[in-house]
């Protein structure tokens, strides 16, 4: 089946499989940061921006994205940079492993919630597994982003 | 994963009804579910392209289409205005954001999991589902039919003053729940909705909410519940207990 699909503001209009899923359309097509995990729905290191909202690619068929647009980490560089700073800094990305499904979680959180609280950062990162932080470094990360995002809005 | 021979996003209930009626073919949702199995499917149905992704507000109720995502229903400022904040408390401890963005209200219903969340939530509030085929028949039908080759396209929730509460329990936070339980009462009726038991939720009616608790956590607790790798039906039945004290007290204080 022929779909178009926006990744990262480049246009691909392609003949897909139905049964493909978009994790592996995108590294077709050189997103390396999307990375299979658990295949479970359960890890959130596949996750990318599917028109704006976070998804798990590996769950979601690539007929799907048909006319839709998608951002990888490749397409949002300049945040991602800024963020992974605060998480170098707190100690936050140890293996790094996790680190590309984890800033798209992140990056989409500040976009969809206005000065999110402890619980809401929690809740909203929920699908987002890391064995190795223990998760307080990237909260302290996250805390601090936020601090200085809104330090710069001011 | 599964495989698929042909996709067709359909242009109509009645296509989707039709290609559905082959036993090779089925009903995408959100898909999380279905990548886990590895069955061969003949045809694969998207509704996606029907509409079916919205929630509507009419004078008496609120129409949820099938392509509805969990997110969407925990996110809706409507919705939490009249049902308060159940629709959140159903989903939110569903894996995570990325996952509730995927996951369809049809596909969760459809399916209708013993661990549903969802399931759980919605029978204790006033609902009736749409079918492509069978038309509109109330949700505690549906939830009782054995699968067949019908099309779920739309849930109606209907507005009434019944007030209602969820709980769950999960061993992990994220993990499929051990237990759910909703409670909800009209006109001092109570309702209480147990699921996760882990066969499909089950609904008991006929007690009032004044009654003295002790009863009220006796009438669950004697409904049937089994053992699977999260919990034994010893420990369900005292969580049965626990929740359903949790759920009245709240739905006491709402009222």
């Amino acid at each position: 089946m022929q779909i178009t699909v926006t990744i990262n503001g480049k246009k691909y209009t392609e003949d897909v499989a139905p049964d493909l899923v978009l994790l592996d359309f995108l590294r077709a097509h050189g997103c390396y940061s999307v990375k299979r995990g658990c295949e479970t729905s359960n890890c959130g290191l596949c996750t990318v921006h599917l028109n704006g909202k976070p998804v798990l690619s590996c769950s979601v068929l690539a007929v799907r994205a048909d006319g839709k647009s998608v951002t990888t980490l490749e397409g949002l560089q300049k945040e991602a940079e800024e963020f992974g700073g605060f998480l170098a800094d707190e100690g936050g990305e140890q293996c790094g492993f996790c680190s590309p499904g984890f800033i798209m979680n992140v990056l989409a959180m500040v976009r969809e919630l206005e000065n999110p609280s402890e619980q809401e950062i929690q809740e909203y990162l929920a699908g987002n597994l890391c064995r190795c932080t223990g998760y307080q470094s990237q909260l302290r990360a996250i805390q601090k982003y936020l601090a200085w995002k809104q330090e710069g809005t001011k | 994963m599964f495989t698929v021979q042909q996709y067709v996003k359909v242009s109509s209930l009645e296509e989707a009804y039709t290609l559905n009626q082959k036993k090779s073919s089925a009903v995408l949702g959100g898909g999380c579910w279905m990548k886990m199995g590895k069955r061969r499917i003949g045809t694969l149905i998207d509704l996606s392209g029907l509409g079916l992704d919205t929630i509507e507000e009419t004078e008496d109720s609120f129409i949820l289409g099938a392509m509805v995502t969990l997110r969407q229903m925990e996110t809706d400022a409507r919705l939490k205005t009249t049902f308060g904040s159940g629709f959140a408390d159903m989903v939110r401890h569903i894996v995570g954001v990325q996952f509730r963005n995927c996951a369809t209200l049809g596909g969760s219903l459809y399916s209708r999991f013993g661990f549903s969340d969802i399931l759980t939530w919605l029978l204790a509030l006033d609902c009736d589902v749409e079918l492509a085929g069978a038309g509109i028949i109330p949700l505690a039908q549906y939830a009782a039919t054995p699968y067949d080759r019908d099309v779920l396209a739309r849930v109606i929730v209907h507005k009434t003053s019944r007030k209602a509460v969820y709980e769950s329990f999960r061993n992990t936070e994220t993990d499929i729940p051990v237990l759910t339980c909703a409670a909800s009462s009209l006109n001092g009726d109570l309702r209480l909705v147990i699921g996760g038991r882990p066969m499909r939720a089950l609904t008991v009616d006929g007690l009032a909410l004044t009654k003295s608790m002790e009863t009220i956590v006796e009438k669950a607790q004697s409904l049937p519940f089994g053992s699977n790798m999260r919990a034994s039906a010893q420990y369900r039945r005292h969580l049965a207990g626990v929740l359903v004290k949790r759920a009245v007290l709240r739905l006491r204080e709402v009222e």
